[in-house]
């Protein structure tokens, strides 16, 4: 795909939670839970009145959609700021140095006075009807070996609820996740190929590894800007997957030139939609097909609306796997029905050949037209068969901007309009802080090293292999590697590929490696004394961890401190006596097996040099 | 314009004005915004910008070098009026507002807040109360509720009598939460009744979705509608926003700073409940009056030199005597335990007795009631004459001696008022339900 032909433009917005020990706005920790709420609070939200405010009673049912929300709350993990009980506390400190140090490593001009904003929204992830935010930071820029990239925006935000679920028009959202501080970082629309885009959410990525941000799933959130020339910008939320991001641009401009040649076959024909939503209640009153027959017996409407022209195209794919239809479907459901039918696919569903007939010959179907069916509650089926009429006339003219969701399959699939003139006004709760210069400076004077930095000191300091020391850098263990390294005195190599691969190992059987803080000093100590090999410090870890031993003991019950000299001259002694007939037939040809089995008895007991060593002299004295 | 000092003369002399497109040159970069207006607390050194992308930026006059892209108009608000038409078939309420924000507007385009007042606003941003009546409002005073006095009380109670009259089925009264039930108790005393009067208001501000000012409104003004002609306070009855409580004038207290459910009914339980539109009564022991059992009477005339103190270890008795000797012509007491001060006070409290000047004893534990004669200090206490009244609210018996000054000067009736139960301020009995706390054992 020819992506420059296409004017293939492409910004870039990542979220990135802050491993602050408080919340942005009040003192509860920045973690998750999973334990049982121990209560609820019931609330409704309504959109505030604007200067333009009427009594617009539609709009007010639209906005409201009668949904309530339920959050799940703790009496501890969570507060009153969380639940809109208490007005926020005094911003962060700790998250604005944060969101400066980043600022600056992407070379970010820092704005000088803060200004904390509500971005109004009512879908009840947030208590009070807004997120709070603030721009921090404006126009800054990282280096690609595809070009220079510009930062457009850094701002500090709260992260909003979590969703939990939603039954009838009831949504749950569990505070938890509430007021965890989040920078948004966002780029110019100025990219051109998804391996920049990789490149650059890399490199941020890097960047924000630098310094105190959450680690793991969920904690990184990117959302995809995305258009071409004759297209239409899209926003892609939650591309979660970097590897996929390539295919998901694939699959996102092949969608917008599909719905561009479903636009020109449109009006090459002259297609039209129709107003009228018929009511085929009568027409398939009868029908085999299940859907229909239940919908019409709990009192629904089988309705359907004619689209002149259409025809052949809804079924027509735009995304792998994914049709013109899909598209429709996607604003039907908003209204709330499970799906619709549409003459591209009929007969189907036990909507039979002959039913189809009856239908078209009900809605007078020319030879290009289509029709569009909904079974379901009145109000519903209508309020369905609309928006699949809005949305099959934005088709004759092409691409309309919307946010998507970004799918597993690399697909995406329609969310909501894009949202129109941002709806921020102050939150006078949280009075404005000037950016003082001398913290800005101090930020400057100390920034941390950037993980490509570290790894080439590393590199130099220890003698690492680069494989090593990328991965010590990559798990963030650096700190860890070098205090051990400076207390105990071990050989580096051999505690780097301890860090780097032996715990990821252990991690892999299950155990919590997380828990061993001291107990890896603990044990390199042992080695660095010569209490223990090299090959037993895994095994003394593993019985830390199961059986809640210290390093010594471990090493003790588990059979594994170094025997003396004596006591490994006295093995080895034996083994040679036993096994004299070998000798004598390979004279010092038997020195191979006789190490294996020396080896066997005395692994993670005895230095392998000195068995080698004594196994030598003993054979020797036979000879 | 809120702009002081430095900044406001710089943008005089830039030709610059809240409204205008301006773009701000500093170093390397360049900020392009509307100027938007700045917190009257705030410094005089940055001015506001809000950006393209909706976010507002201070940014300091020191290195800035400013153009002006686009002259604007500072953006007004220009609502139109409604044309509301009476239902003959609804009740008649009214809504009268003495400060809080009932509504607020918010300006998109700057993102201000503005505080709305009139009826109108009230009505455009709860427009589902027209479908519970007709309703009418009036905005008679716009303070906020700590700078509330008696005079306002008197105000207040004159423009609910002047709605009465003019034929309100049910008065709801908007008020800061603050002092929301001192006013309740002043228009209990000061107001004779036919019709519910409600003071209401909200625990989180009207310029935020989830304020409580919906629910609470629609709330009262279906007490409004109901046989209760009482002076109520409704608010929230839980943190959901889904159920509310109607609590008498005289029996309520603000038990949190910022809790939607902050007003409690103290040593009486919530007078009713209002869920979904229905009130139902709570408190089966108090019989309230009825709609159109009594004719309305306003008896305005208050004592506004009133001292108010309270007793604590090591309390100094020249606090009293400040008092007697600065005229104060009645002095509420809140008293330790069972209405108790230091005995050293027992000379100043005698003094005031002297000088007919009426000091009553409350509780500052809130539950219970005083009572005097357990220990011996509050013998002696009693024996120098002190008023004491049993389980009625500290602040609710500061403003009955306010209202009870006002209608004699005579200690033995001033006394025998307070001690009276007018608008079920107390009560003979205490019962065990009437001490809350859960802390889920």
């Amino acid at each position: 795909m020819d992506y420059e032909k296409l004017g293939l433009m492409m910004g870039l917005e990542i979220h990135q939670q802050l491993n602050t020990t408080k919340k942005l706005f009040c003192p509860c920790e920045c973690e998750l839970t999973d334990k049982k709420p121990d209560y609820h609070v019931l609330r409704y939200l309504r959109p505030t009145q604007s200067e333009l405010g009427k009594i617009d009673r539609a709009a007010f049912e639209e906005s409201r959609r009668e949904l309530t929300f339920c959050y799940d709350a703790y009496p501890h993990h969570t507060c009153l700021v969380e639940t809109d009980d208490e007005p926020p506390h005094p911003l962060n400190q700790e998250a604005l140095e944060i969101g400066l140090i980043i600022a600056t490593l992407l070379n970010m001009t820092v704005v000088d006075e803060f200004h904390t904003m509500r971005k109004q929204v009512i879908d009840g992830s947030n208590t009070g009807g807004f997120q709070r935010t603030g721009l921090l930071a404006i126009q800054g820029h990282i280096d690609t070996p595809y070009g220079k990239v510009v930062i457009e925006n850094l701002g500090l935000e709260e992260d909003a609820a979590r969703r939990m679920g939603q039954r009838k028009g009831k949504v749950e959202f569990r505070l938890d996740r509430l007021g965890i501080p989040l920078l948004e970082i966002t780029t110019d629309p100025s990219m051109n190929r998804p391996e920049q885009v990789r490149e650059v959410a890399y490199q941020i990525g890097q960047v924000l590894r630098s310094t105190r941000v959450k680690r793991g799933l969920g904690t990184i959130r990117q959302d995809l800007n995305i258009s071409i020339r004759e297209g239409a910008r899209v926003e892609v939320k939650g591309v979660q997957d970097l590897d996929s991001m390539e295919q998901l641009v694939k699959n996102e401009v092949t969608r917008q030139l599909k719905l561009l040649e479903i636009m020109d076959e449109l009006k090459k024909r002259e297609a039209q939609v129709e107003d009228t939503i018929h009511d085929l209640g009568e027409t398939l009153k009868d029908t085999e097909s299940k859907i229909i027959a239940k919908a019409l017996k709990k009192d629904g409407k089988v309705l359907a609306i004619k689209l002149n022209g259409y025809k052949g195209l809804i079924g027509k794919e735009v995304q792998p796997g994914r049709r013109f239809g899909t598209e429709l479907a996607g604003y039907a459901k908003k209204m709330g029905v499970a799906g619709i039918f549409h003459t591209d696919e009929l007969p189907a569903y036990g909507i039979t050949s002959h039913e189809v007939e009856l239908i078209n010959g009900f809605l007078k179907i020319g030879e290009n037209d289509a029709f569009i069916l909904v079974a379901d509650e009145g109000d519903k089926a209508r309020n369905a068969l609309e928006e699949v009429q809005r949305r099959a006339i934005m088709a004759l003219d092409g691409v309309p901007e919307e946010t998507r969701k970004a799918l597993d399959d690399a697909n995406t699939e329609y969310l909501r309009p894009l949202p129109t003139a941002s709806r921020m006004y102050v939150e006078t709760d949280i009075p404005t802080q000037v950016v003082s210069r001398e913290l800005l400076e101090y930020v400057q004077a100390n920034l941390p090293e950037l993980p490509k930095e570290k790894e080439a000191r590393i590199i130099k300091e220890y003698n690492l292999s680069e494989d090593l020391a990328h991965q010590l850098v990559r798990q963030d263990r650096t700190e860890q590697f070098e205090e051990i390294v400076a207390e105990c005195g071990v050989e580096p190599t051999t505690v780097a590929s301890l860090l780097a691969y032996t715990l990821k190992e252990l991690r892999r059987e299950g155990l919590d490696v997380e828990d061993l803080s001291d107990s890896l000093k603990g044990t390199f100590q042992l080695l660095k004394q010569g209490k223990i090999s090299k090959d037993a410090v895994s095994d003394v870890l593993v019985g830390v961890l199961k059986e809640n031993w210290t390093p010594e003991e471990a090493a003790g019950n588990l059979n594994l401190l170094m025997l003396s000299e004596e006591n490994v001259r006295d093995i080895i002694v034996e083994i040679v006596s036993s096994n004299e007939k070998l000798i004598t037939e390979r004279k010092m040809g038997a020195m191979g097996s006789l190490m294996g089995m020396a080896m066997k008895e005395l692994k993670g007991k005895a230095d392998g040099k000195l068995v080698n060593k004594f196994l030598k002299e003993e054979i020797q004295k036979y000879l | 314009m809120s702009y002081r000092g430095r900044a406001k003369e710089f943008l005089k002399s830039q030709n610059i004005s809240i409204g205008d497109i301006i773009s701000i040159k500093k170093d390397d970069t360049e900020y392009m915004g509307m100027l938007l207006d700045r917190a009257e607390d705030a410094d005089e050194l940055h001015i506001v910008l809000k950006m393209d992308s909706g976010y507002n930026v201070g940014i300091a006059l020191t290195g800035s070098e400013v153009k002006l892209l686009e002259k604007g108009d500072k953006p007004e608000i220009n609502l139109p009026l409604l044309e509301i038409k009476r239902d003959p078939e609804k009740m008649d309420v009214s809504i009268i507002s003495t400060g809080g924000t009932v509504a607020s507007i918010i300006d998109y385009k700057t993102g201000a807040v503005h505080p709305a007042f009139t009826a109108d606003d009230l009505l455009r941003a709860t427009p589902e109360l027209l479908d519970e009546a007709n309703i009418s409002g009036k905005a008679i005073m716009n303070i906020l509720s700590e700078n509330m006095k008696p005079e306002f009380w008197v105000q207040s109670a004159r423009a609910v009598a002047d709605e009465i009259t003019e034929g309100a089925d049910g008065v709801v009264v908007a008020h800061g939460t603050d002092t929301m039930h001192y006013t309740a108790a002043a228009l209990s005393f000061i107001l004779e009744t036919p019709v519910p009067i409600i003071v209401t208001g909200a625990q989180r501000s009207s310029d935020r979705p989830s304020s409580d000012a919906f629910i609470n409104l629609m709330s009262s003004v279906a007490m409004a509608k109901s046989d209760i002609a009482e002076v109520t306070v409704c608010m929230h009855a839980t943190e959901n926003d889904n159920q509310a409580h109607i609590h008498r004038g005289t029996r309520v207290r603000k038990m949190h700073t910022s809790r939607r459910d902050t007003f409690n009914s103290i040593n009486s339980p919530p007078l009713a409940s209002v869920k979904d539109g229905r009130v139902k009564i709570i408190d089966k022991t108090f019989t309230p009056r009825k709609r159109g059992e009594c004719q309305l009477d306003v008896n305005d005339s208050l004592e506004e030199k009133v001292g108010f103190i309270k007793s604590y270890p090591g309390i100094a008795a020249e606090l009293l005597d400040y008092h007697i000797d600065n005229g104060y012509r009645g002095i509420l007491m809140e008293g330790t335990g069972l209405g108790h001060c230091p005995d050293h006070l027992i000379p100043s409290l005698e003094r005031a007795a002297d000088e007919e000047i009426p000091v009553v004893m409350t509780s500052q534990c809130l539950y219970g009631r005083t009572n005097l004669n357990v220990y011996s200090t509050g013998r002696k206490i009693l024996s120098s004459g002190v008023i004491s009244v049993g389980d009625m609210l500290a602040e609710t018996a500061y403003v009955k001696l306010v209202w009870a000054l006002g209608q004699t000067n005579q200690l033995e009736e001033v006394k025998t008022i307070m001690q009276t139960n007018l608008k079920g301020e107390m009560d003979e009995k205490s019962s065990s339900k009437y001490f809350l706390r859960d802390y889920g054992e």
